[in-house]
């Protein structure tokens, strides 16, 4: 294989960002999840869910630590493998990335306040008020690096005159059309994803046989959340395929398998491509592609044969497409049967086959943040900054970048190992139960002693 | 002051401070594996842990801050130094990921784990040398810039005196300044046994410290004789930061006021930085890139400035309150909270 910089270092930056996106989600998401849980705990003066805000703030310092330094990769790689789009992206979108490393910065310094202050306080309130810059600064900080993201979609705020960018707002580049969308959908996907992996973990020890209450009381505050956050994130979803439909056609038309313009557009599931382009064995659903663009049958949806040929995006983001939207489904599914069991079933609620889907939606919930990611980066090309740079103008032209992917793949595996290693280790030699009666909270409701 | 000037000002302010913490947190690792080694780890194991468990990440972000802040700024360094830098950065990134993840995996996982403490310091050495090959290269002659790109001469570094000069200074200096602070703490802490060891350090480091910052000042002439001539046109600021070390010295020398010591080790520090850094000016890169061929627009700058303003006016009292909390606070640093 001939050596190519832009392939390398697009292979290296999705190394990257698949790795980090996990780490990122659950950072986004979990310190909303532990607020909650140690809300319900002081509010109702319940010592399991203090204890499950505890449990999840162990585990959460673990999974911070990989997202701190495979965020300071990227951060780093993104001026190393695309040094010609960080020179101009960086005069017209710095401002938010900046914020970002402000909001961080926040989310940091509290977080370590946090962790080490649990018995400080003469009221747990004043420590539960810790957590709230930390829960801010995670979600402010994807909501800057997402507007960043949302800039290379739709970018705006700036003109090229004569090669040279002028006339720039950095408020105006900021707020581009792409951010509600896609600000939302990260939000409430990475909402979403910590609860599903919080309330696997509860379900998963459950299904082994625990059975104490402090398991049931931890699925339930995770499993509402998720109904809450997947629901909202279908919605987004759908908001999204307006706005793709208004701002970014060719990714829409891409994903769909859309050609011809035309309304009452039907919306294609699958299938394949025939070698004369025709889609074939795909599940399709009339007018559902117009509705998803426009809210009415007779929307009319461009398609992708008005791009010129070396503007559109590869065809198989089809599949990540609709990969994501099934996960999507699936997983609400999960969350509402849970709660429609536990409303007027309960004694089903936590029947095996229940407790088994809820495990496998952890699983499934990251797998959709990793294929909708994946969407929406391949969906772009070949653009890196639609519509003014392309991918393959702006890579480095280092001769070293397939060694790094390599280099990069072990640290990667060397950093999940090590992470899973610890966690593991972390919950199984003290588990919750025993943990409970070490700190007399065995029965939670009760008045504690400590 | 040019809006270029401030900008590259408040980044050479905040680099300053990565400089300092991060050096109090490579030199503890590499302190925490050489007691180790020597049987001494119980003595400074403890005292090395409480300090570093809640600021670690804090660390990490003054870093993060530099570079996204040196791109906003200057978007042009990113062409340069992004193409040039890949093999020698991500070096340092894979170091600061096994350091920082491994930290935490050592404090929060499993405790007392051989392999952790051992990468944890040798990374503590590592970082600071992959890092500052960084100032080296600023100084020009390390890169072949042509128009189809900007590539780095990776022998040529790894063959000069200076180069090596600079790594040897760095790690010098990060032990000099680490075992002062925590000589410092240990004392807050009421910890005679580590605080004698450390105050054994840090009197071992001085003097190394300031003779190789002194060789690699002479070798700065063969490397780079404009930034060498503008360094001697700052000889005054020089001086002052040597008598901050001398008085910094006499105090530890003198078992006296600890704190005042460290301050003054800092403001050596300070007083050098500043005065390389005035010295570097007008250039990011020799010869190539000056602060005002590589300013981005007026609109980005003031919006950026705005921007670090409140960020500053979270940050302060956030930074404050974390002091007063571990760093400040008696109960919590003799570990009796």
């Amino acid at each position: 294989m001939t050596y190519d910089a832009t392939m390398y270092s697009r292979i290296l930056t999705e190394l990257t960002l698949a790795f980090h996106i996990i780490f990122a989600t659950i950072g986004v998401g979990v310190p909303l999840m532990i607020a909650l849980a140690q809300w319900v705990g002081i509010k109702r003066n319940d010592n399991h869910y203090i204890m499950l805000a505890r449990r999840w703030t162990r585990g959460f310092t673990i999974t911070v630590a990989v997202g701190v330094v495979t965020g300071t990769a990227i951060g780093l790689q993104l001026s190393l493998l695309w040094p010609k789009f960080m020179e101009a992206a960086g005069q017209v979108i710095a401002l938010p990335l900046f914020m970002e490393t402000f909001a961080f910065f926040f989310e940091a310094i509290f977080l370590g306040i946090y962790i080490y202050t649990w018995n400080r306080f003469k009221k747990p309130i004043y420590h539960f008020l810790l957590l709230i810059p930390v829960a801010i600064g995670s979600s402010a900080s994807a909501f800057f690096i997402t507007t960043v993201n949302a800039f290379m979609n739709t970018p705006q705020g700036f003109e090229i005159v004569n090669g040279v960018i002028t006339n720039i707002n950095p408020i105006e580049a900021m707020f581009n059309p792409a951010v509600p969308t896609k600000v939302g959908h990260v939000l409430t996907s990475a909402y979403m994803t910590s609860a599903f992996v919080l309330a696997s973990l509860a379900a998963f020890q459950m299904l082994k046989g625990k059975d104490h209450v402090y398991y049931k009381k931890a699925l339930k505050i995770t499993m509402i959340p998720a109904i809450v956050f997947s629901i909202a994130t279908a919605v987004v979803g759908d908001f999204s395929g307006k706005f793709l439909a208004d701002y970014q056609p060719e990714k829409l038309a891409a994903a769909e398998w859309h050609f011809e313009t035309e309304s009452h557009a039907p919306l294609i599931l699958y299938g394949y491509l025939d070698e004369n382009g025709e889609v074939k064995g795909a599940l399709e659903i009339p007018y559902a592609l117009s509705i998803l663009a426009g809210n009415t049958p007779s929307t009319e949806v461009i398609g992708l044969n008005e791009f010129p040929e070396d503007e559109r995006p590869p065809l198989y983001v089809h599949y990540f497409f609709d990969l994501m939207v099934t996960l999507g489904i699936l997983l609400t599914i999960v969350a509402l049967l849970y709660a429609v069991l536990l409303k007027w079933k309960p004694h089903l609620a936590h029947k095996k086959w229940m407790l088994r889907a809820i495990v496998w939606s952890a699983p499934l919930s990251l797998l959709a943040i990793e294929i909708g990611w994946f969407f929406a980066e391949v969906g772009r090309q070949p653009w890196i900054l639609r519509g003014y740079l392309k991918v393959s103008e702006t890579a480095t032209t280092s001769p070293h970048v397939d060694t790094l992917i390599i280099v990069f793949g072990l640290l990667y595996i060397v950093l999940t190992i090590g992470a899973g290693v610890v966690l593991r280790r972390m919950f199984k030699n003290n588990p919750p139960e025993q943990e409970l009666k070490e700190y007399g909270w065995d029965h939670g409701g009760e008045k504690h002693v400590s | 002051m040019s809006l270029e000037l401030l900008g590259i000002s408040v980044l050479w302010i905040f680099l300053f401070g990565y400089v300092i913490v991060a050096s109090i947190d490579f030199g503890a690792g590499f302190f925490i594996t050489y007691s180790e080694w020597t049987g001494q780890k119980q003595v400074l194991h403890k005292i090395i842990q409480r300090y570093l468990s809640p600021v670690w990440e804090v660390t990490n972000v003054f870093l993060v801050f530099f570079f996204v802040g040196i791109v906003g700024f200057f978007p042009k360094t990113a062409y340069y130094y992004g193409s040039a830098l890949l093999v020698p950065v991500s070096i340092s990134i894979i170091l600061l990921a096994i350091r920082g993840s491994y930290y935490a995996f050592g404090t929060y996982g499993s405790k007392d784990n051989k392999w952790y403490t051992f990468l944890y310091g040798v990374t503590g050495v590592l970082i600071p040398a992959s890092l500052t090959t960084v100032l080296t290269i600023s100084e020009g002659g390390y890169l072949t810039i042509t128009d189809n790109g900007v590539y780095l001469k990776l022998t040529a570094l790894l063959t000069s005196p200076y180069s090596w000069g600079v790594v040897l200074l760095a790690i010098v200096s990060v032990l000099f300044i680490s075992a002062s602070f925590l000589t410092y703490y240990a004392r807050k802490a009421e910890d005679s046994h580590a605080e004698s060891l450390l105050r054994q350090y840090t009197l071992g480091w001085s003097v190394p410290s300031v003779l190789i910052a002194v060789i690699v000042f002479y070798m700065l002439k063969t490397q780079n004789v404009e930034h060498f001539n503008q360094m001697v046109d700052l000889a005054w600021m020089f001086m002052i930061s040597l008598a901050f070390f001398m008085t910094g010295l006499y105090l530890i020398y003198k078992r006296k006021a600890y704190g005042w010591a460290f301050t003054a080790i800092t403001m050596q520090y300070f007083f050098a930085f500043l005065a390389y850094g005035i010295s570097h000016y007008p250039y990011l890169l020799y010869p190539v890139l000056t602060i005002y061929d590589g300013f981005t627009n007026e609109t980005m700058a003031i919006a950026l400035v705005i921007a670090f303003i409140v960020g500053l006016l979270l940050l302060i009292p956030a930074l404050y309150l974390l002091l007063r909390l571990f760093l400040f606070n008696r109960d919590y640093v003799k570990g009796t909270r």
